[in-house]
């Protein structure tokens, strides 16, 4: 190998607390980044892995400061480096590529500005050759049109196509080491998967050295050869990505692995209890002592120290050879499965939504604004009892048909009807107390959804006293004991959101949809803002209150692994429309819609031996075609005209399994079961 | 951890000490607020203690400079212009301190009302407020003025409900953020009266944002009531006003600038006060406030 690009030495990093502490967000790190090596950084959110990859580019956030040890690139002490001189180098031989590029692109600077002011800057290009180079570096992140693109706006783009600006943008420079900082968090499944093969093939060709920050190991199994894995801000497991995620060392690392629902087990993932302790919290031991099932007397008394074995691996922990004694593969609970009886819980009829409301000069003239539904046709029965899952990328309708069986926001057409057959008013304005009641909904960011200048108690009390008129004692009991059923104290009564932390508020979330007794929970991406081992809990609590009341599901996500986890029965939309649906094992098997099977090629499995099948393009389509099949555009699998023009047919296998496709269920299962022979050859 | 040990005390008192000491840990709170505490102060107890009768006239001291006896000097009539300037705030503290709330009240409440409702009925109501808002402030007071008379019983209502008008709008953006958040869409899947999501949900988010447009409101209004007793609209003599003072001792300012500075300290050092207080106030809050002072 070759000589270390960036190497961090022992530093720490730490803020005055307001009591005057030191409190220190990072731990006596050593990290040594060669060239051409592509690093992961790994661990929850808090964990001070973000804080690590700026630290390595000289950059503090405000309030933070450097207590001891040094940050080298290519030799140059980071931090004692002028201004100026640290302007040289960020964004040029380093550059940084942040979460979200929508936000950190210039929104008034047409992308191909924006381009040449970073070639301006940072390489050694002629002024006349910017315009080619910018168009040559927009066609090495395999931007379509990439003249085209040059002349657009920010906003113009699609996520994916700003990600892949910002990854040209950050190669203007020529860097010998690409920082980055969650890049793929926020996007779909397909556009992940297609960036991340981006990134690698980029760094290969490049010999460019990567650090690899996230929190999704399945990203991290891609694209890096080693993971470092960072708790409370220490680094507590480095070896290559193998080592760490087949076979880790540290009971941490063990158990992060254990609460990642995948897609091969149909069993609920296993929760990692307790939290990270806050900066400066971690007190004399090791600080993951808390939440460890192999904690001992030495693990309270003494912090261990980064011990580095044969292996080539580096762990912090005094008891790493029984770590294998946990298992990573444990079994969580098995889900609920409820008797479902024959009686619908929940009926959409022919729903369609639209979202354009008719323009005023077409009311005027009495014209019919002929525009297409955001979501049309939808025709699901949910049995009571059961968990339906509605998966899709960003814009496939989901949440918005929530919204719609909520009252939120009223459907253009179709029926929504409630067990015993009574249709739902469409607006929530005039649906009966009782049909209010039966039916609540769960968001998914509850920073959002709980009111942060209410306290717990107060959060509870409205469903109770708005359904079932209680008041004084009762009331305060009745909260405690909903408290009590999300696994969370009645001393949490009198604290605000703020003093929670991500899972206890979405606990509060659940609490509050629960205490109106509901027969049917709306659950919308629930557990899409909370870290890996946060949403394990929750997803087992979920499984838990259905057992115990026996509660009907619409569970809502992105996460292909997360919707398997908990549903019994599972329906794909793209655009708004129904693609397939059926019972969770079928749809999660072949043969299955073209677009299942891209969306679960895409997943990213925390595996280093397993790679996605990228078989159509991410291009992300704004509105569904006018006639035909919604997939037409980017399906891999597509016969001809036929799916421009007619739209496609319900195919049923047996169980009720239906695929909306124009191939017959034989021939998907033909040419599907021989490409996954020809993979495997 | 300290969330364990000492279970947090989340009663409205404690947050609104915390946050009064937040103020005065900031350098222009700590200023501000005591700006204003000693001129409200100042306003209260100033009958007893000022040196002399405030409408005592004295034709042989006329524009006397500043000595030991009249700290301040006399004005053309021969009166004490230090005796006059401690008295001299008590009317416009009077009609600011009770319009303010009430402006800060009516505005608030139909800016939230029209931020939750949205549609067309808001596009109407803010087109009306915007017309409003770009008509000169005193033709539209001297107007009601000169219709209705200058006593405080109309000054009052008068200030209140022109400065209630621009509430509305900071109120109505305050709660349109609001309103987007999903605890209100949750509110209204539950199925909440319009009522219950404003009291519950809307107001406790969008009360900071109110108070410090309130104390913004306050020494606007205070600056309007000067100027209408400067231009005679306000305080009639011999009552003692600031706004008046000046007024009366403008012509005399190239010889006895005494009896212009002495009232023009005391405005501004009372606007200041409020600024000041209403920008740490701001901050303690965690509010960005773009709009600037009056003067």
């Amino acid at each position: 190998m070759s000589a270390p690009l960036i190497e961090i030495r022992n530093i720490s990093v730490g803020f005055t607390g307001k009591s005057g502490a030191i409190l220190p967000v990072l731990r006596d790190i050593d990290l040594t980044v060669k060239t051409g090596e592509t690093i992961g950084i790994v661990g929850e959110s808090g964990s001070g892995k973000s804080t690590l990859a700026l630290a390595a580019m000289g950059y503090l956030k405000r309030g933070l400061r450097l207590l001891e040890g040094s940050v080298a690139f290519q030799g140059q002490d980071m931090f004692a480096h002028s201004r100026t001189e640290l302007e040289k180098i960020r964004g040029g031989e380093l550059a940084l590529i942040p979460q979200n590029s929508g936000q950190s692109l210039t929104p008034t600077l047409r992308i191909g500005a924006q381009l040449i002011e970073a070639l301006r800057l940072h390489s050694g290009v002629p002024q006349s050759e910017f315009s080619a180079k910018a168009i040559e570096l927009l066609g090495q992140v395999r931007l379509p049109d990439p003249a085209a693109i040059m002349t657009r706006f920010p906003h113009e783009l699609s996520g994916g196509q700003q990600q892949r600006a910002a990854i040209a943008m950050a190669l203007a420079g020529e860097p010998t080491a690409l920082l980055l900082d969650e890049p793929t968090t926020g996007l779909d499944v397909t556009t992940q998967a297609h960036i991340l093969e981006l990134l690698r093939d980029i760094a290969r060709d490049r010999d460019m050295a990567m650090v690899y920050v996230s929190h999704d190991l399945g990203a991290i199994a891609r694209v890096c050869d080693r993971v470092v894995v960072m708790y409370a801000g220490e680094v507590v497991l480095d070896g290559s990505t193998r080592q760490v995620l087949k076979a880790p060392v540290h009971p941490y690392a063990r158990g992060l692995l254990a609460s990642i629902p995948r897609l091969s087990d149909p069993r609920l993932p296993v929760a990692l209890d307790g939290r990270p302790p806050a900066p400066g919290g971690a007190g004399q031991g090791c600080s993951f002592v808390d939440r460890c099932a192999l904690a001992q007397d030495q693990c309270r008394s003494r912090r261990p120290v980064l011990e580095l074995l044969p292996s080539g691996e580096s762990v912090r922990c005094f008891r790493h050879q029984h770590a294998e004694e946990l298992s990573l593969t444990a079994s969580g609970a098995i889900p609920a499965k409820l008797d479902s009886e024959a009686v619908p819980a929940l009926q959409l009829d022919n729903v369609a939504i639209c979202y354009n409301r008719p323009r005023l000069l077409d009311k005027l003239l009495g014209r019919d604004s002929a525009s297409v539904g955001t979501v049309d046709g939808i025709e699901i029965n949910v049995a009571k009892g059961e968990t339906l899952g509605l998966v899709g990328e960003s814009g496939s309708g989901k949440s918005t048909i929530l919204k719609a069986v909520a009252g939120l926001l009223p459907p253009s057409d179709g029926r929504i009807t409630v067990a015993g057959g009574e249709a739902l008013a469409p607006e929530v304005e005039q649906r009966s107390p009782d049909h209010l009641r039966r039916i609540q909904l769960i968001f998914q960011n509850p920073d959002d959804s709980l009111n942060p200048r209410q306290t717990i108690a107060q959060i509870l009390e409205q469903p109770l006293k708005l359904y079932f008129s209680l008041s004084g004692d009762a009331l305060h009991q009745r909260s405690a004991e909903i408290l009590e059923r999300v696994r969370l104290g009645a001393h949490y009564l009198d604290r605000l959101p703020s003093q929670l932390s991500g899972g206890e508020k979405q606990r509060v979330a659940i609490a509050r949809a629960f205490a109106a007794d509901p027969d049917l929970v709306l659950c919308d991406e629930v557990t899409s803002a909370l870290d890996v081992s946060v949403q394990a809990a929750v997803l087992d609590l979920l499984n838990d209150l259905k057992s115990t009341q026996g509660t009907t599901y619409v569970f809502v996500s992105h996460d292909l692994a997360v919707v398997r986890a908990l549903s019994d029965r599972v329906a794909v939309l793209y655009q708004g429309r129904l693609c397939e649906l059926g019972p969770s094992a079928d749809v999660y098997a072949t043969p299955s819609h073209p677009y299942t099977e891209v969306l679960l090629g895409a997943v990213l499995e925390p595996d280093p031996d397993t790679a996605p099948t990228l078989s159509a393009d991410d291009v992300v389509e704004l509105s569904p075609p006018a006639r035909g099949c919604p997939f037409q555009r980017r399906c891999p699998r597509k016969i001809g005209a036929i799916c421009d023009t007619d739209a496609p047919p319900w195919r049923y296998r047996a169980d009720g399994h239906g695929i909306r496709c124009h191939h017959t269920i034989e021939d998907l299962e033909a040419v599907q079961h021989a490409d996954v022979a020809e993979r495997c050859a | 951890m300290t969330l364990a040990s000492n279970p947090p005390q989340n009663t409205t008192w404690n947050r609104a000490l915390s946050v009064l000491r937040d103020v005065i840990s900031r350098p222009s709170g700590a200023i501000g607020l005591f700006l204003v505490v000693f001129h409200v102060v100042l306003a209260i107890v100033s009958p007893w203690v000022v040196p002399y009768d405030y409408k005592a006239m004295n034709s042989t001291l006329m524009l006397t400079g500043p000595d030991a006896t009249h700290w301040l000097g006399t004005d053309h009539l021969g009166r004490d212009v230090f005796s006059r300037v401690l008295l001299g705030g008590r009317e416009a503290l009077l009609v600011t301190g009770i319009a303010t709330p009430i402006a800060v009240t009516w505005g608030g409440f139909v800016g939230i009302l029209f931020g939750l409702v949205g549609g067309r009925m808001d596009e109407v109501l803010m087109r009306v407020v915007d017309a409003f808002l770009s008509l000169p402030w005193i033709l539209k007071m001297l107007v009601l003025i000169v219709t209705f008379g200058t006593g405080i019983e109309v000054l009052i209502p008068t200030l209140a409900f022109f400065y209630g008008i621009p509430v509305i709008r900071i109120a109505r953006a305050a709660t349109h953020d609001v309103v987007a958040r999903d605890f209100v869409s949750a509110a209204r899947a539950r199925g909440h009266s319009r009522l219950t999501i404003i009291r519950r949900e809307l107001l406790p988010n969008v009360l900071d944002t109110l108070m410090v447009e309130g104390a913004m409101r306050w020494s606007w209004m205070l600056l309007a009531f000067s100027s209408l007793s400067f231009l005679g609209f306000g305080v009639s003599p011999p009552t003692p006003d600031w706004g008046l003072m000046i007024a009366d001792a403008r012509g005399f300012m190239s010889f006895a600038p005494w009896g212009v500075l002495g009232p023009v300290i005391a405005l501004s050092s009372l606007i200041i006060g409020i600024n000041l207080t209403a920008d740490a106030l701001a901050k303690a809050l965690g509010i960005d406030r773009a709009q600037k002072a009056p003067v």
